[in-house]
């Protein structure tokens, strides 16, 4: 699999709250949800945002709730990809299991600058910066991960593999 | 590849002969539990997958003990969601209130004799480490995760690193695992162990009961551990063969070791013998100080029991201190025997005798207060010495109450004298 887009940055430690404001949370519904994403930090993020583009940000990825909200709203605003040096435990787990694509990659991330174009490869792990023309090697997932993500996630995934 | 204990757990249970930090497993679950807030959520997602049964009837843990007996209507709504699907799926491990299985999850899941050494278990609820005491894998997640793991008994693990804590001596009198459990979260903050495993070793551990592992485990997510682990010993073996003697008999568990050469991101060194009785102020478990430290800070109630220390060695312990005394004029005293086991257990050695004398009051087993549900909410302004595991803003009632946290015998002394205080000053 592999995605394409422009580059929306964000620094260390953007934390649940920042992501989707827990104000917010009456509502599950991912398009109700996308249009609070970010708002905190980024007001303008949800009217900028271009389906396939990718979010590039530093330590700490999603510390905070357990909120299953927070990669939900970023899926549902178009972003394909979340590239970060590491990502908050839970995060990391909640955006596997609703199919939102996460690369953990430290050198990439100084690298790479707001509004680069940036390819991926799920398949290499190999991330590629169009703008700049340099490549960055992050872990590949392995084959069972890269089908949760396929089917949207763990619940289309367990669908699929019950049916197997 | 040297592993730690519970890298061995999940390469096995992934059908690996080796795992290292960091990598993506798919693993085979023996167990699978979620509580009466947690799991009617994953049965609707359950239901969305169109699945007609669990993946083992035997091997799905449904245990009611947060809300109940049901304090309002959207408890008791809950309770029978889960309730009916239990019945529905013919659910092995439900218990009805007042059984004698029956109790807060992580004191009867393993005094039932469900869990043993080697197993791997997660749960919708993040105390669920409770059960590495017996040297098993154990961890809380979410409830989509539950849902599908329910319908296919399988799930996915990032394979943590591990911090090694070493032990020597042995602890003092009245000085519990809850006080070595509070300090370690004092030493490495509440992420100190982010993502990790925190994994016991060296000869202190044989000076540690069945009773004040499980208490260590309980905690290990409140310095943001994923799991804790404690090699198997004689102790556990005792423990096991007294809580499952058939399938102990059997051989029907798997006693795992690290590797000598084992890597471990973080070594930490613990005398045994230096713990103090020790409380963690408001409002995180790692605010710590000596409780000797703490005397003049006054009191409203006192909670003895939950998931931490509501166990039977806690129970007595209370009961020895309040033999012959009396509650302070001005504190109200609960205590909440984790199981219905615990509670009989209680009732046949006079120690509920001794605790109606004292003025405390008795409660059926619950999590009640210890998540500010039921039977021992605080109002605004007031302070309660506890032996549960969080002291967060608010955890028991209101905003601007206050939670102690403490093992038992602090606890009980400091019913009986108004204030924080200790065994020695009674
Ligand atoms: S006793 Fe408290 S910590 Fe334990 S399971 Fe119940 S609510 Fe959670």
């Amino acid at each position: 699999m592999r995605v394409s887009g422009k580059v929306f940055k964000y620094g260390d430690n953007i934390d649940t709250d920042v992501i989707i404001p827990a104000r917010h949370l009456t509502s599950a519904d991912p398009a109700h949800l996308k249009e609070h994403c970010m708002e905190d930090i980024d007001a303008s993020f949800k009217d900028r945002v271009q389906p396939g583009d990718i979010m590039v940000a530093g330590k700490n990825f999603g510390c905070g709730s357990s909120r299953e909200h927070a990669p939900v709203a970023i899926k549902a605003s178009g972003i394909s990809l979340v590239i970060a040096s590491d990502f908050a435990r839970i995060f990391y787990r909640n955006a596997i299991n609703v199919g939102l694509p996460i690369l953990e990659c430290p050198e990439a991330i100084s690298k790479i600058n707001e509004g680069d174009t940036v390819e991926a490869d799920f398949d290499t792990g190999v991330i590629t910066d169009v703008t700049t023309g340099e490549s960055f090697n992050a872990k590949a997932f392995p084959e069972f991960i890269k089908n949760i993500m396929a089917c949207g996630g763990l619940v289309g995934y367990t669908g699929s593999e019950l049916k197997a | 590849m040297p592993m730690t204990m519970t890298q061995k757990i999940l390469a096995d249970h992934a059908g690996l002969d080796s795992v290292a930090p960091g990598d993506l497993i798919e693993a085979k679950l023996d167990y699978v539990l979620g509580n009466d807030v947690t799991t009617p959520p994953a049965i609707k997602v359950f239901e969305q997958l169109g699945v007609k049964e669990v993946f083992d009837k035997d091997r799905v843990l449904m245990i009611q003990d947060h809300f109940t007996p049901n304090k309002d209507i959207k408890s008791a709504e809950l309770n029978k969601t889960m309730r009916c699907f239990a019945r529905e799926q013919n659910i092995r491990h439900y218990y009805e209130l007042g059984r004698r299985e029956m109790g807060i999850e992580h004191v009867i899941i393993p005094d039932n004799g469900i869990i043993l050494p080697g197993d791997l278990i997660i749960g919708a609820d993040s105390h669920t480490c409770t059960y590495g005491a017996l040297g098993s894998f154990s961890t809380g997640v979410g409830s989509t995760d539950l849902a599908c793991a329910m319908a296919r008994g399988v799930t996915w693990f990032k394979v943590p690193e591990a911090i090694k804590v070493n032990l020597t001596g042995s602890l003092n009198e009245y000085v519990t695992g809850k006080d070595l459990i509070l300090n370690i979260i004092g030493k490495i903050g509440v992420d100190g162990a982010l993502y990790k495993s925190l994994e016991f070793d060296g000869e202190g551990i044989k000076s540690l009961s069945m009773d004040g592992r499980l208490t260590v485990c309980n905690m290990a997510i409140e310095c943001g551990a994923k799991n804790g682990i404690f090699p198997v010993d004689d102790c556990t073996l005792k423990y096991i063969s007294g809580t499952n003697p058939e399938r102990y008999a059997k051989g029907e568990y798997k006693v795992y070791k690290a590797d000598e050469d084992a890597e471990y991101s973080q070594v930490i060194d613990i005398d045994l013998s230096e713990i103090p009785l020790t409380v963690a102020l408001p409002h995180l478990p790692s605010n710590i100080r000596k409780a000797s430290e703490c005397k003049d800070m006054k009191i409203d109630q006192v909670v003895i029991g939950s998931c931490t220390n509501g166990r039977l060695e806690d129970i007595g312990a209370a009961a020895a201190i309040f033999k012959g005394r009396k509650v302070h004029e001005d504190v109200r005293c609960i205590v909440i025997p984790g199981s219905q086991k615990v509670y009989r257990q209680a009732l046949d050695n006079g120690w509920l005798q001794i605790f109606d004398d004292a003025g405390c009051v008795i409660s059926t087993p619950t999590c009640g207060p210890c998540l500010g549900g039921h039977m021992g909410v605080l109002a605004k302004g007031e302070r309660c010495v506890s032996t549960t595991n969080r002291n967060f803003v608010g955890r028991m009632g209101d905003v601007e109450s206050e939670v102690i946290l403490s093992g038992v015998p602090v606890a009980a002394s400091s019913a009986i004298l108004g204030r924080v205080g200790t065994p020695d000053e009674l």
